[in-house]
């Protein structure tokens, strides 16, 4: 088993789209998730507020330096993001597909390193 | 000395054509691209230093496989022993009793579709399929795609990187999915075809043996999936054009189009195996856009000369490709061979509808049929048009010839 992330990503500055789109969009993503959960694949989920809302945080020099973010000042932001478990890529880009479709959004799915052998 | 002697030329030869199929068998038994390739790579240094000795084995491929499969588990028991060494592990090291190996056809079906996986770039799908399934080395397939060696190593590297680090299966996939999964097997093979048939950039038109390649792996596909007719229809089309590469440059290397070749140059043999191939496609009945273009090049081959060409008959497959494939191109095709079938305005009224402008071959057609009205000034700017946007640079010299042709009527 290979864990995934399937993040979200979307345009800044677009159009958000209607509310009864979203309250869709809502519902679809929750019935997702209950079929990720039921199929034994959910490992962490979630929404994220808007890139304006980010904080960066380094260190340099031994000194902490906080800063207004976000990082990249990229106009494509992560809106959200899964977290599965699945037995190969394929099945990972199936649920993504099915996540592609529930977002209303492009899916880029990115496999987690494995666990280091302790 | 045995009777059975071997030289180094036919043992790289024999592995050529072995290696694809024992790397596929070793990728299912060790689940490891990397793993497969080295032990083949190991068993062909043993096959060199014994065979010219020793004679070749009865049955070279068996040979490779069996040699490649122990040196793959000699390798990894080494390194888990390193590993027990460091952690005190145990029972990773694979059971002593030389296991019967299989050979098995689906092994090589898996790998293409790994290989082809819609995750990795069609730059790295060209290279692994040429080197995993064709069994060509690095160098070879940098010289085919006029790429320097360390850029086709790397990207070859960060292909099986992905498929590594991704999970990507070796797996045929299910009814469901193979339509959408068996595209970009068949579109990789056309273009490595298409690289051989016509340079893209460079003097060189043909690389006659980047084509081979490409019709041996599709005669493998074809034999590992008989059922699939776009399958067939694509290695009929690739014998079918290949059949015309003897009389497609003259001895300078310039172009010779479809209507000016001498027709007895072409390869008979391959004439006749595609043209099977198309007859059984239409026994089968289940068309698709590379058995309307196999079926379109038989048309082309069935003529003993250009003017005996069936243009009715290739104007009714174009337009069944055109809805089965609805592309531009599709229709600037369908458009010559309306022209070709005797109606120019139909077929200028045809192209003027497409959006084609960077497409040098647009320009070259749209001054073909200009020239056919009399409009000769237009018909020699589209040449120039043409000549400015190819990279081939006998494509080049034969449209300038064509420009100044027209250019000379124009003022005549």
């Amino acid at each position: 088993m290979s864990q995934y992330l399937l993040s979200v990503h979307y345009v800044e500055g677009e159009e958000p789209p209607s509310d009864a789109v979203m309250q869709q969009m809502f519902a679809d993503v929750d019935t997702l998730n209950q079929k990720m959960q039921d199929n034994g694949v959910w490992v962490f989920a979630g929404g994220l507020e808007t890139p304006d809302t980010a904080t960066v945080v380094r260190s340099e020099n031994g000194e902490i330096l906080t800063t207004d973010g976000p990082f990249a000042e990229a106009k494509e932001q992560i809106g959200g993001f899964w977290v599965i478990e699945a037995g190969d890529l394929d099945e990972a880009l199936d649920w993504a597909s099915q996540a592609t479709v529930a977002c209303r959004g492009p899916v880029e799915v990115r496999p987690f390193q494995d666990e280091p052998e302790s | 000395m045995p009777d059975n002697q071997v030289g180094s030329a036919e043992i790289a030869r024999i592995f050529k054509n072995e290696s694809g199929r024992a790397v596929a068998t070793l990728v299912r038994r060790f689940g490891d691209i990397d793993i497969a390739e080295e032990a083949v790579q190991e068993a062909f240094v043993e096959a060199v230093r014994r065979w010219p000795s020793d004679g070749m084995p009865p049955s070279p491929a068996g040979w490779i496989i069996t040699t490649a499969r122990n040196r793959a588990i000699d390798n990894r028991r080494r390194e888990s022993k390193r590993d027990d060494r460091q952690r005190q592990a145990h029972d990773l090291v694979p059971t002593d009793e030389p296991e019967e190996i299989e050979i098995v056809d689906d092994d090589q079906l898996r790998l293409i579709f790994t290989c082809c996986h819609p995750a990795l770039s069609p730059e790295a799908q060209v290279a692994l399929t040429l080197r995993l399934i064709g069994g060509l080395q690095t160098p070879e397939i940098a010289r085919a795609f006029l790429t320097s060696e360390p850029t086709m190593a790397q990207r070859i590297v960060r292909a099986k990187k992905k498929i590594k680090k991704a999970n990507i299966p070796y797996r045929i996939p299910g009814d469901a999915e193979l339509p959408n999964r068996l595209r970009p097997v068949l579109s990789i093979i056309y273009l490595i075809f298409n690289e051989g048939y016509l340079a893209t950039s460079g003097g060189e038109l043909v690389r006659a043996d980047i084509s081979t390649e490409a019709i041996r792996l599709g005669r493998l596909l074809a034999g590992l999936m008989p059922d699939e007719p776009e399958v067939a229809g694509l290695l009929g089309l690739m014998l079918l054009t290949e059949a015309r590469r003897p009389a497609r440059t003259d001895e300078n290397g310039n172009l010779i189009t479809l209507r000016d070749q001498d027709r007895s140059l072409w390869t008979t043999a391959f004439i006749e195996e595609g043209h099977e191939i198309v007859a059984a496609c239409v026994r089968r009945n289940r068309p698709g856009p590379y058995q309307l273009q196999a079926a379109i090049a038989a048309v082309h081959t069935d003529a003993a000369a250009a003017d005996n060409t069936d243009w009715d008959q290739i104007v009714a497959l174009y337009t069944q490709l055109a809805v089965l494939a609805p592309t531009p191109i599709v229709e600037l095709n369908r458009a010559i061979a309306i022209a070709e079938s005797g109606d120019t305005t139909a077929a200028l009224g045809l192209v003027g509808q497409l959006d084609l402008d960077d497409y040098y071959l647009y320009h070259a057609t749209v001054g073909d049929l200009l020239e056919r009205v009399g409009r000769h000034r237009e018909a020699a700017e589209a040449f120039t048009r043409a000549g400015e946007l190819t990279n081939n640079e006998s494509e080049r010299r034969h449209l300038m010839t064509r420009e100044s042709k027209a250019r000379s009527a124009a003022a005549g």
